[in-house]
């Protein structure tokens, strides 16, 4: 019974994309629905993560149609699957773009699926809301970033780590791809500044989807028995925490012994394992589902009834996307239009209110103001937050702990207008990225 | 006169149970205002609260404790009332008054307000309660209080150990409080004599205590702390071999699992048959079905899934060779070709139909956890399952190839398949019945890989490739030749991945692999005969 809705379901979803795709009208400007491009993989490796995404920015927009509409117009989703391959996202953004004639995307999650469809947005002039956290080291004009900055996660937590618990050693674990090697990099260049020798770091990279944690696990815990307390900064992606984490518990290292504090592992990863043996361990994110504000709870309960599942969960990126299409709502709203020259000039500055009883504000580098939680993992699968910082933060785009990017900002407000302005040279760099790698 | 005597009786009980009543409300109102402390305090008060709590010699204190302690202690906003929940699972948690231990039903989690906790308070209260825990009668029990306290100790609670060890009688216990006490002493005091006790133990706080100990500015200390350190030094050595060869077999026998199914498709039938994992994906979903229609029964669930994983894999199995690979007989490129199709078909189907997101497979309670060797070197359970389980399917297939009438026949179809069949042997049915046995083995793969990684639509992709570098490594063909390659690619890459790092180690582990088949392009153990030339 259940499978079958859930064969509807999904042919309906196909019938929709389907439809969508195939019957696009070229409409003119400022006639018939504002479409907006969803553009998250449904298939593949990153369905996992993506495809929630997917329906929040479906629910947002349905809940928009509801209450009228934007500028007296219906919001239309356009759905396409880029299926977790990379250069697709790419292809399916230029589709976006060009033949579906989208005002806006939302969509993106991995870094390199990010920087693939980065030219097409710069040479199309489109908008795109990317709400993962992610490594920095850029700043797009067409591209507004409603996730974390390294300083609105990595840094604070390692803060926290530093300060509050009193950590002296560290291990730096993380899969090998962009998003950790370049994290690593900023809080080794951190960490060091703040007096912390060689010999008390530990970097450690594995592959993606990685399972056998055995002897990296048993390292760690040679590693943390020196006499000095240690910690675990993670930036394991995806689906190999489970077996990770699993390992922790079966090796029996504690939190209380060696705290792993995990920037990629939400409510959702959590939904996959049991959280029992994990209590204690931390993640870093700018949201959690626990949060006790009532904004969170209505959320919470928008989204349950929307699944139709009593035990869906909440996670960081949707509430990303939860302010990234609320800002981008209210930046139509100032500027009467959907244009994306309009949109782009008239977003910075924009505040919505967020989901943890704050409120998100568009800087001029296209990052927003976020607060930080620390949060320890309980066994019902959810965080309890230990520490949150006193303000929000906002989002930096070039890392002032990186020798190539310490002396660039971004802003995109007239006259500067630029995304890599380098303060000595006093001259913008020209290129979106340079230091990352 | 009876009715007088009544009434005096009464007022008796009245009198005596006044006192009682109202010790009671003050308890009452004095836990309330304990936990009202305990509710506001700032995490770095928590924790005197909490002392004062095990103090106050109420009863209930160990419980608000436990609760405080697993984040359950909570206070209902309105009334001001605390209540431990008891479950905190969706939007309204089940809740039982903390003071009166009344059921009060289930509350809106946006009602309530958890009391904070954070890992260093855990452990101060473990530590709280360990000390609770040394005066039961029970001497597990106290074994374990006594390991839990071990890098736990201060000062006040030093004093409690050392009176505690002298009225202690079980050994064991007695050993392990002498070691956390000469943990606290060498690593507050300096403690020369502790030293000794800790030379030669293989916990890991006695080692941290030692190694901050070889900072010290006393010489005599230093030395002897260094002494006791190179003496566990060797033994940690022993141990951590050890535990490399264990690690290598277990992960040899997870790839001996997964390839052994392919061993027979591949090795013995000669089909590329590149869904292999997502076969190994269906025995998986099959476990996490069996436990989906059996709650609450983990472990019967994970043992009905052995046979029901072989079969749901042996039928997809039977269905791809008949829809499919029969027609392709004898032409490689199309059968790897279609058969990858089939792969990203059957993933498809899964994300559609159940899922995109992994499923949680339960582990039982007798598979988590590990076998406690010594303090250095511990077995994890699943794992040893999964070694075991390996070779009894292995030897089962053995068995099943070289005893049983089938076998004989798919060996016959193998090396001549014309001889085969004109001796009467149906060619077709045996094509298939090995189909089905290679995919049912890759079932049980799939039941047991679920118990150590993830289950979802790319379980198989992950292991199809070291699969194929298992059979050929082996020598295509020989099931003895896919044993000793798993196991010793398993061994390979667990001696290389410390020092090469994980990446590094998977790159070394294929390029040396490439480099032997050019050796000897036929594995381990090439079969021989005329049957291997053609």
């Amino acid at each position: 019974m259940k499978i079958k809705k859930q064969i509807t379901a999904g042919l309906s979803a196909l019938a929709l994309s389907l439809t969508v795709s195939v019957s696009a009208p070229v409409a003119a400007a400022d006639e018939g629905p504002i479409k907006v491009g969803i553009l998250h993989s449904l298939s593949g490796t990153m369905a996992i993560s993506e495809s929630t995404l997917k329906d929040t920015m479906l629910m947002l927009i349905k809940e928009q149609n509801e209450n009228g509409g934007l500028l007296g117009r219906k919001l239309e989703p356009v759905v396409v699957d880029p299926a977790s391959n990379w250069p697709l996202f790419a292809e399916k953004a230029r589709e976006l773009l060009a033949k579906d004639k989208v005002d806006v995307i939302f969509g993106n999650w991995t870094s390199v699926s990010r920087k693939s469809v980065l030219p097409v947005v710069e040479e199309l002039n489109g908008l795109l809301f990317y709400p993962v956290q992610y490594e920095g080291e850029e700043s797009s004009e067409n591209v507004f970033y409603t996730g974390a900055a390294p300083n609105q996660q990595a840094i604070p937590a390692v803060n926290y780590l530093m300060n509050q618990v009193g950590v002296k050693r560290w291990v730096l674990a993380g899969t090998d791809y962009v998003y950790p090697r370049t994290t690593n990099k900023i809080l080794e260049a951190y960490l060091k500044d703040h007096g912390v020798a060689d010999d008390d770091i530990m970097v450690n990279y594995t592959p993606f989807g990685h399972s056998n944690w055995q002897s990296i696990v048993s390292d760690i815990k040679t590693f943390g028995s020196q006499g000095k307390k240690t910690a675990v900064v993670s930036t394991i992606n995806g689906d190999a925490n489970v077996p990770f984490y699993r390992e922790l518990a079966n090796q029996g290292i504690k939190a209380e012994d060696i705290p792993v504090v995990a920037f990629s592992v939400g409510e959702q990863e959590l939904s996959g394992i049991d959280t029992g043996p994990l209590v204690g361990h931390l993640a870093a994110w700018n949201y959690f589902m626990s949060v006790d504000t009532d904004a969170n709870y209505d959320f919470i309960d928008k989204w349950v009834a929307y699944t139709g599942k009593e035990d869906a969960v909440t996670n960081d990126p949707m509430e990303a996307h939860y302010i990234g299409f609320n800002m981008w709502k209210e930046a139509v709203k100032k500027a009467g239009t959907t244009d994306v020259d309009a949109v782009k000039d008239a977003i910075i500055g924009v505040s919505v209110p967020n989901l943890t009883g704050g409120y998100a504000t568009m800087m001029p580098n296209h990052h927003i103001t976020k607060p930080v939680l620390i949060g320890e993992i309980q066994d019902n699968g959810q965080f309890s937050v230990v520490w949150q910082t006193p303000s929000t933060v906002a989002g930096d785009a070039w890392s002032d702990y990186l020798p190539g990017s310490k002396d660039l900002i971004s802003d995109w407000r007239k006259p500067l207008h630029c995304g890599n302005y380098n303060v000595v040279t006093k001259s913008c760099g020209g290129k979106s990225e340079v230091a990352a790698e | 006169m009876s009715i007088i005597r009544s009434l005096k009786q009464l007022l008796i009980v009245c009198l005596l149970s006044l006192p009682v009543l109202g010790h009671a409300q003050a308890n009452d109102e004095q836990a309330q205002s304990l936990l009202t402390q305990l509710a506001d305090a700032s995490y770095a008060q928590k924790g005197k609260i909490a002392g004062e709590i095990a103090r106050s010699g109420d009863e209930r204190a160990r419980g608000w404790l436990e609760a405080f302690s697993a984040g359950k202690l909570a206070k209902v906003e309105d009334s001001g009332k605390f209540v431990i929940v008891l479950s905190n699972r969706g939007r309204n948690w089940t809740v039982q008054d903390a003071l009166t231990g009344d059921d009060l039903g289930e509350i809106s989690r946006r009602d309530l307000d958890t009391i904070r906790v954070n890992n260093s308070l855990r452990s101060e209260i473990d530590g709280i309660l360990s000390v609770i825990d040394l005066t039961v009668n029970d001497a597990d029990k106290r074994l374990e209080a006594a390991r839990g306290l071990r890098g736990n100790v201060d000062e006040a609670m030093a004093k409690k150990l050392t009176e505690l060890m002298a009225s202690e009688e079980d050994a064991d216990v007695k050993a392990t409080l002498d070691e956390a006490l000469a943990i606290y002493k060498v690593e507050e005091q300096g403690d020369i004599g502790a030293v000794k006790t800790l030379s030669g133990s293989l916990n890991s706080e006695a080692r941290a205590a030692l190694n901050s100990a070889t900072y010290s500015d006393d010489p005599a200390l230093k030395q002897a702390a260094q002494d006791a350190l190179a003496s566990i030094e060797t033994k940690l050595k022993w141990n951590r071999a050890a535990e490399t060869l264990y690690f290598g077999l277990s992960l040899g026998s997870v790839l001996v699992l997964a390839a052994i199914g392919l061993a027979i498709t591949f090795g013995v039938m000669g089909v590329i048959n590149m869904a292999h994992g997502e076969l190994i994906m269906l025995g998986a979903y099959t476990t996490w079905g069996m436990q989906q229609m059996l709650p609450g029964q983990p472990g019967l669930a994970l043992i009905l899934s052995i046979p029901a994983g072989f079969l749901v894999s042996a039928l997809a199995g039977v269905a791809i060779e008949r829809s499919v690979i029969q027609f392709l007989k004898g032409r490689p490129l199309e059968t790897l070709l279609a058969t990858f199709g089939i792969s990203l078909v059957l993933q498809q189907l899964v994300r559609t139909v159940i899922s995109p997101l992994n499923r949680t497979v339960v582990t039982p309670d007798w598979m988590s956890g590990s076998i406690m060797v010594n303090e250095a070197l511990s077995l994890t359970l699943n794992r040893l399952y999964i070694i075991g389980f390996a070779l009894v399917v292995f030897v089962g297939l053995m068995l099943i190839m070289r005893k049983t009438r089938l076998g004989l026949e798919v060996r016959a179809v193998t090396q001549n398949r014309a001889m085969a069949r004109s001796m009467g042997i149906k060619a077709t049915k045996v094509d298939i019945m090995t189909f089905a046995l290679g995919s049912g083995v890759a079932g049980l793969a799939g039941v047991a890989l679920s118990q150590i990684t993830n289950v979802g639509p790319n379980l198989g992709q992950n292991y199809i490739i070291d699969s194929f570098m298992v059979v050929v490594f082996g020598g295509v063909g020989n099931l003895w030749g896919t044993l000793v390659a798993g196991l010793s690619l398993g061994t390979i890459n667990q001696l290389l991945e410390p020092w090469a790092g994980a990446v590094l180690a998977k790159i070394l582990v294929l390029v040396f692999i490439i480099l032997f088949i050019q050796k000897r392009p036929r594995g381990l153990f090439p079969q021989k005969g005329r049957a291997a030339e053609g």
